[in-house]
């Protein structure tokens, strides 16, 4: 590792600008829509702005628009949690990259975004460079472009006054497709039907479970206990596989 | 409802913390690299899909079913998504057109 003095634009900065291209328009994009939503709810860009410096996580950020029309702390934290519990494997997959970051690391580790991840996962850092710098430079551009998105938004639903009814379906949306992405990797769809509905079981307990949740306990209520039955439901279903497996393999130990 | 400034910078704060947590669990925990425990794998596999599922839901908690407009302007816009994304696989283009449908539809149709 060389240790030569830091000059801007590094040679790491650089490298990383062109590929953090798909994750400008990304996050531009995400980051607008996210601070039109605030803005159609009464948040001004102090809230946009900070919400994306500091919390900086897509999918809980449009969840937390929800959230903030209702004072409920505990039902935040735990909605963060399950929203967010994807993070744990991110970082899990992150050890090895990120060990010998030294300093970078704690930021590394707060900006661990999908998308970011993504990057880190699309290649190897260029030859020549140092790896703290280079991941350092694309994180910081990504994190930099979901807050410039979400203050441009938040300022444009106040300079410009349009009728938003409606435009909380960017939300749905985004989830939606999330949803259909993950349900393709679940299961080839060349897969045996038996195959396939097993391996969607989770998408359709989440959205089954939801659904009947929903009624039960009503809109303003059936997040927790949606949660709750869901990690039971999970867990059951691990218990019944695994007990199936014993039974159909006596030489398992 | 507006929650007041406190209101909403707590709740700023209790998000911002647990989504550090969930970042930051892993290097706490694994510092060597050890192996995870299966049942946390599995929860890794099986939990992203049921709580995006979940929130699909949450995001369609007020959809008006038994009276008019019968959820017509989500259906619609739902299966734009679906149609959208299975044509060109494209993220931003589904959402900002599904979007500009739904509120065309509920601002002027409906």
């Amino acid at each position: 590792m060389t240790h030569r003095k830091y000059k801007f634009p590094s040679p790491e900065l650089r490298a990383a600008f062109p590929r953090t291209l798909p994750i400008l328009m990304g996050y531009l994009f995400l980051g607008f829509a996210f601070g039109v939503l605030l803005g159609s709810r009464g948040y001004g860009a102090l809230t946009s702005f900070l919400a994306s410096t500091l919390v900086y996580a897509g999918s809980l950020q449009f969840v937390a628009v929800e959230l903030l029309g209702q004072f409920n702390l505990l039902q935040a934290a735990l909605v963060a949690l399950m929203v967010n519990a994807r993070h744990l494997f991110y970082g899990l997959s992150m050890l090895e990259l990120f060990r010998g970051t030294g300093r970078y690391k704690p930021y590394l580790i707060f900006s661990l975004t999908d998308e970011t991840y993504s990057l880190y996962c699309a290649g190897p850092v260029p030859p020549g460079l140092r790896e703290d710098r280079f991941l350092f430079s694309l994180a910081w551009l990504d994190h930099l472009y979901w807050i410039a998105g979400s203050v441009l938004g938040s300022a444009a639903s106040w300079l410009i006054p349009f009728e938003t009814q409606g435009i909380e379906f960017v939300m749905t949306a985004l989830f939606t497709v999330i949803f259909l992405g993950q349900w393709e990797g679940a299961a080839p769809r060349t897969a045996a039907r038996k195959d396939r509905i097993h391996a969607h079981l989770p998408a359709l307990i989440g959205v089954g479970v939801s659904l009947v949740c929903l009624p039960l306990f009503g809109r303003d209520a059936f997040l927790l206990p949606a949660m709750a039955v869901i990690l039971l439901t999970l867990t059951a279903l691990r218990w019944q596989q695994k007990r199936k497996e014993a039974s159909h393999d006596p030489d398992a130990s | 409802m507006t929650l007041t400034p406190l209101e909403t910078g707590a709740t700023l704060l209790v998000l911002a913390g647990v989504t550090l947590l969930t970042r930051a669990l892993p290097f706490w925990l694994f510092p060597g690299g050890r192996t995870l425990p299966p049942y946390i794998r599995y929860l890794g596999r099986v939990l992203p899909p049921a709580i995006m599922g979940m929130l699909v839901v949450y995001c369609l908690r007020d959809t008006v079913l038994l009276s008019y407009p019968y959820g017509i302007p989500e259906a619609l816009a739902l299966l734009t998504v679906f149609l959208l994304y299975r044509w060109k696989r494209n993220t931003l283009l589904c959402i900002g057109v599904s979007t500009v449908l739904y509120m065309v539809l509920v601002q002027a149709v409906f």
